[in-house]
Parts: C-alpha cells; structure tokens; sequence
C-alpha cells in the first residue's frame, strides 16, 4: 500500500503510510461488521414477510406480515413461545450466573494461592478446553439418566456451570488484575481470606467476570444440543429447541417458516439488549488507582 | 405382499437377534376391551407421549376425559431423524416415553435396540382396521406387532395443470413419456424444468424404488439380505441419473427455499409425492393455489398400476413404559377410533393409515378445492401402493444416500455408482453392528 505513494517527498510518504495502514484495521473490521450483521438484517427483514411473501418478494424487500406473524407466534399452541422465552432466561440466566461465580472462585484460587496439585488441575482445566462441549452431551445424559436428573431444569442448568474456559479466563484476569501486595496489606490489616475475596479482589475483578457472563449467555442462550438430548418434556424446552420444532413438525405438517423466523428476530433482542447494557462495565478500569505502592 | 409371505420362523429369527419378542407386552394380560369399566389401579395411569403431529394435544385432551384412569401428556418432540435417535437415546438411558411417534423406516431400528413392545395382544382387534401392506409395516413381516400404524404416505404426481396447458403437455402416464415431457418442456422455456431430482431426500428415492418393484431389506432363512442395488432401484437411478446428466430434469433438493421459489414462480411443472404434498404446498408455494392436480405415478410398463410409500408413521409402546397395557390401548383408541380418526384429520391434518380413517376424508383440501374427487382418487392410488420391508439401519442407507447422490447430481456421475456406495455402507454398517447377513 506505501508502494503508491513513493513520489511524493519521505515525510509525506511516512505519514501517508501511516494513514493508510490506519485505514486498513477498520476497514476489516467494518467488513467483518457487515459480515455479521448481514445475516441478522436478513432475519429481521424476512421477519416483516408473510408466508406468501417470503419466498415470492426479492430478498430484502420488507413484506407486510411483521403483525400477523406476531399474533401467530404469540398465539402458536396458547402462546408456548412465551414459556419457552422464559426458559431460556432462567437457563442462561441462572446458568451464567451460576458459571460466573464457579469460574471466578476456581480462577482467583487458582491464581492466587499455591497448593498441591495446583499446576495438574489447571492443566487438567486446559485440557477441558480442548474437549468441545457437543462430544460431552450423550455421556452427560446418560449420566443425569442414572441419578434420575434427566429430563429437568437442572439437567440443562449444571452441566454448563462448570466451564473451563470460563475458568482459565478467570485466573488469567485475576493474576493480572490483583496484585499480590494489596492482598498482602490486607492480611497485614487483618482480614481474613473471605472478606479479602469479597472486599478487594472481588470488585477488581468485574470486568473480567462480566465478560464471563456475557461469554457463558450467549452461549447457554444459543446452545441447542444439550437440551435436545437432556429434555422430553416440551414445556421445558428453551427457544433453540422449540422453534426447532416449528421447523421439523413432519411433511403432512406445512413449515411454519414465518414464525420460526419472527421468533429467532424476537430472541435476537435480549442478547442485543443485554450486551448494550453490560458494555459500560467493561470501561470501568477498576485497576486503575487500586495500589498506590508503586 | 412380499412382506407378509415371511412367516413364522422370521419370529424366531427376530426373537434371537434381537431377543425383543419376548420381553415385550406378551406376558401382560390384555386391557379390558370396554371403555367404561376397568380394573384401574390405585391412581391414574400417568403416559407421556412423543410426537410430532400438530394439535396433538388437543386430540389428546377428548381421551382424557374419556377415560380419568389413563392420563396421556403429550410432549410435541421436532419431528424426522432427530426424533428417531433421540427416543433411542432416551431408550437406552431408560427414561424413554411411554409413547412415541416411529416412522415406518425407523420402526426396525427400534425393534432391533430393544427399545418397542411386542403389542400384539393389545393389538389383536385392531388388525382388521388395515391393509396388508401397512400392518407389515409394523410388523416387520413377523408375528409380533411394534406398533399401530397412523398415517400413510401413498405416492402420487402433483402437476401443474394450468402450466401442463400452456406447454401444451399430456400427464404422463408412463416414465418414457415423463422423460418425452422434461425434453418438451426445456425446449419450450429453458427456465423450466418438469421436475427436479433430490438427493436430500432418501424417503423420495426409496418409494421410488417401491414402485419399481425394489426390496431394500428381507429375510431369508436366519439372515437378513440386503439389495438395496437390486435391479428395480439400478433401474430408477438409472432413468433419473440419465435425465440430471442431459440437462432436462434440475438437481435442486425438495423444501429448500430455491424450491420453495422455483414452486411459487412455476419453474417447476411437476414433483412426484405422497399424500400429505397439500400441506407442503400450500405453505411453501401459497401463490400456486388452485393450479396443481394429481395423478397416479407415471409406470413403468404402460398398463401397469403400481405406487409406493413415501413416509407415514406409527405409534409405539416403549419396552421400558411400566403400564405397556394401558399404553396399547392409548395407541388403539388413537389409530382406530372414528372420533380419534376424525380429529386426527381436522386436527393433526393426517391421512389416517386405517381404512375406516381414510374414508373419512370428504372434500378436498383447500390447495384442491377444484379437485373435489382428491381424496377418491388419493385411495385408489394408495390402494396400489407396493409392500416394502425397512431394515435395521435405514438411517445409515438414508445418509448414504445423501453423501453418495449429493455428489453424484453435482458432477453428474452415473447414478447407479451412488446406489451401489448406498448397499456397500449398508452392508458395511450391518457386519459391524453383528447381524447376519444372507449372501
């Protein structure tokens, strides 16, 4: 890119360069932008469509059924749309939540104490990382079929608690967000291992454990294997799982494509609403001013 | 039927590979035949229930009150392969419903891993509410009975009447002349095509197949043979693979949304189908409505009358439901009942497998509104429809057949290479999993 700009003088050609190669970061970002958010423009565009519309109108022409599609959703087998929803709250909710606290426990522990066997369980946890989720789903059922746990919310809520990659994070963020001085003036002042846990090393950290909520969220929110397997009860599933059976309802059956598209636009919207509220978390600098030892 | 000519001693031969027979419902006594009166146990029968049939509940909901000793719940459950493996799982865990939903192909998968009930006693008097040809379906040509069939899936072609019209074409009454017809048509508007070949869609082929005579799966002596290369299915990939490679028949697979789109604009004349093809139209191409008619299956030897069978599917009792007894007779009500039959029509929008059920139908579905003999003509055909026997590993053929014809249509190799890759897999899958193959 400097190449085109050889005439002009060294100065100029420097800052030039410069300029252009600062081009270049956003241009791959706004390309990845328009990469990501091209599909999600799709699902809200083909969410404004009528069944008649949505395979007869050019791609991203709005159709005129965003209403009636939502009056079908929400009146689709009395409304089970909205239990699902919530489901899926209570499941990437109560299970973020959850996560965060083991994650972050286990990382400060890891980090911040030396025990035996310290190095083999966090080679253990990477190891963990490396095993993907999905292969884990069978085995995890047919365990939770053997204590009798198969089948309900917990079922879907305690195998993603424990995520080692959760936990690497952790103890990544609290070796490099607490120092070991200002736990050390604490226990010089007396306090003891919890209320220094709570006290100090707890609110330095909320960065790095909104992150791993944020993380743990979305991807409860969008997990689709685990609770196809652990659950049979419909009224349990999550919005993965029961809009998949919109899509798969049998061939004598017409697909109820609108309404899987409005309800994928509709559970798009607390993901989006929950990372444009929990962004300004990630500004705070907590570190900053925290030890005055330097 | 072919099916039924497999008599007594495929029992023992079933009872020892799978050693099902026996450790279903044959010890228990049969339910009470009437309605009202029962020896209920203390406290209703609590089942629950898989299924993927629309409104299924509310069909549910009328047996409820019926009868307070026998609760059903139903779990609507996403329909297709997904299902199948999922209740196996269920089943191998030990938590399986009580009741599921099996497709005709997944039914053998489910008796070979233990995973159905033998209802043969529950099951006795319903035997006369259908044909041959679907009772072999569940019972897989032995004695025992694994499930009461539901639907059925007879083969049709679904045409475009108003556009035969305008290209000036006769409905096809043989495959030469459907061949004749795809070329006519390409040479009329090159946008067009008379058909389209899916090599998504394993069911479509294997009721194909049907209709040429083919016979995936049978036993002979103690062993399963296995042809699913047999000369009827070499000749059907022969004829399709011959069309794709001119040019003159499309290679798009069924309900994606180009062929929702190609439906709608009437780049595609024809889509040879099952009986339940209304529900599919009229979601997927809304705009066609009142243009398209049906017609039996083009044969292939003109005078000939033959069908086949594309999906349809059955409700099984699991080995591990603790009230088996109360489960067949939940399954008989549903599949037998003309109340049951009635709503599982208006409801569940099912071409009910009993015949009582199928002559329930009266007036044609909206899509048809101007077909008003739809469903007299849907029964003769399905009348013609051949036997046909699944085996035990239908879901590792379907996928080859997937792999192997997806390949096959995009570089328009020969056809018949992609079916023998389906009975090598097959063959294959079969040792691994220990039975005992004829050769």
């Amino acid at each position: 890119m400097a190449a085109t700009t050889l005439p002009a003088t060294a100065g100029h050609a420097r800052r030039q360069a410069r300029r252009s190669l600062g081009i270049v970061p956003t241009a791959v970002l706004v390309l990845g932008a328009i990469y990501t958010l091209f599909p999600v423009s799709w699902v809200v565009v083909a969410a404004t469509k009528s069944k008649a519309e949505l395979f007869s109108t050019s791609t991203f022409a709005p159709g005129t059924g965003l209403l009636s599609n939502l009056s079908d959703l929400f009146a689709y087998r009395d409304g089970v749309f909205w239990l699902w929803l919530l489901n899926t709250v209570l499941y990437a909710g109560g299970g973020a939540v959850l996560s965060t606290a083991v994650s972050t426990i286990s990382g400060y522990a890891l980090a911040k104490y030396s025990f035996p066997g310290r190095g083999l369980i966090f080679n253990l946890l990477i190891g963990g990382i490396l095993v993907p989720s999905v292969v884990l789903a069978i085995p995890q059922y047919l365990l939770f079929s053997k204590v009798g746990l198969a089948d309900t919310y917990w079922s879907v809520l305690l195998p993603q608690i424990l995520h080692p990659y959760s936990i690497y994070l952790a103890r990544i963020y609290a070796q490099a967000a607490i120092p070991d001085s200002l736990l050390e003036a604490g226990r010089l002042d007396g306090a003891g291992e919890w209320r220094l846990f709570r006290r100090v090393a707890l609110p330095m950290l909320t960065p790095g454990m909104v992150t791993i909520f944020l993380f743990q969220f979305v991807a409860i929110w969008n997990n689709f294997l685990l609770p196809f397997i652990m659950l049979g009860d419909d009224h349990r599933f999550p919005l993965t799982v029961g809009l998949y059976t919109l899509l798969a309802a049998g061939a004598n059956q017409p697909s109820l494509y609108n309404l899987i598209i409005t309800g994928t636009m509709l559970s798009l919207i607390p993901l989006i609403a929950l990372f444009l509220t929990m962004q300004r978390y990630w500004r705070t600098d907590l570190s900053s001013g925290a030890v005055k030892s330097r | 039927m072919r099916i039924n000519r497999l008599t007594a001693a495929a029992v023992a031969i079933l009872a020892a590979t799978f050693s099902t027979a026996c450790s279903g419902g044959s010890g228990e006594p049969s339910a009470p035949a009437g309605d009202s009166t029962s020896a209920a146990p203390a406290g209703p029968v609590e089942l629950t229930y898989w299924t993927w049939v629309p409104n299924m509940d509310k069909i549910v909901a009328v047996w409820n009150q019926a009868h307070p000793d026998i609760q059903v719940t139903v779990s609507k459950q996403a329909g297709g392969d997904d299902a199948a493996a999922k209740f196996l799982t269920a089943a191998k865990a030990g938590n399986p419903p009580d009741l599921v939903q099996a497709e005709y192909q997944m039914l053998p998968s489910f008796v070979a891993a233990d995973a159905v009930a033998d209802i043969r006693a529950e099951t006795e008097q319903a035997r006369a509410e259908f044909g041959d040809g679907i009772w072999g379906l569940v019972t897989l040509g032995t004695d025992a009975v694994y499930a009461v069939p539901q639907d059925s899936g007879p083969m049709m072609l679904y045409y475009r009447q108003d556009l035969f019209e305008k290209y000036d074409i006769e409905v096809p009454k043989t495959w030469d002349e459907y061949a004749q017809a795809a070329r006519a048509v390409r040479e009329k508007d090159p946008k067009v095509f008379l058909g389209t070949f899916s090599s998504k869609d394993p069911g479509w082929f294997a009721g194909l197949s049907q209709q040429a005579g083919a016979q995936w799966w049978s036993i002979s002596g103690d062993a399963w043979k296995v042809a699913v290369d047999d000369e009827a299915t070499a000749k059907v990939a022969g004829y399709w693979g011959g069309l794709v490679k001119e040019g003159v028949i499309d290679g798009m697979p069924f309900f994606t949304p180009e062929w929702n789109k190609a439906l709608n604009d009437g780049r595609l004349l024809t889509w040879p189908s099952a009986v339940w093809g209304p529900g599919v139209l009229s979601s997927n191409a809304p705009k066609a409505e009142g243009k398209w008619a049906i017609a039996p299956l083009p044969q292939w030897n003109a005078g000939e009358n033959h069908s086949g069978f594309w999906g349809g599917s059955s409700t099984a009792v699991a080995a591990k439901s603790p009230d088996k007894a109360a489960a067949a007779r939940f399954a008989t009500w549903l599949n037998t009942d003309p109340q049951a039959l009635d709503l599982l029509i208006k409801e569940g929008s099912i071409y009910p497998a009993s015949t009582k059920g199928a002559a329930l139908l009266t007036g044609a579905p909206d899509y048809f509104a101007d077909q008003p003999d739809f469903w007299r003509q849907a029964a003769a055909i399905g009348a013609t429809a051949r036997g046909f026997t699944f085996g035990p590993n239908v879901n590792v053929t379907y996928n080859a057949y997937r792999d192997a014809f997806d390949q096959a249509v995009a570089a328009k190799t020969d056809f018949a290479a992609a079916v023998r890759t389906m009975q090598e897999t097959t063959v294959a899958d079969m040792r691994k999993s220990g039975f005992t193959l004829a050769q």
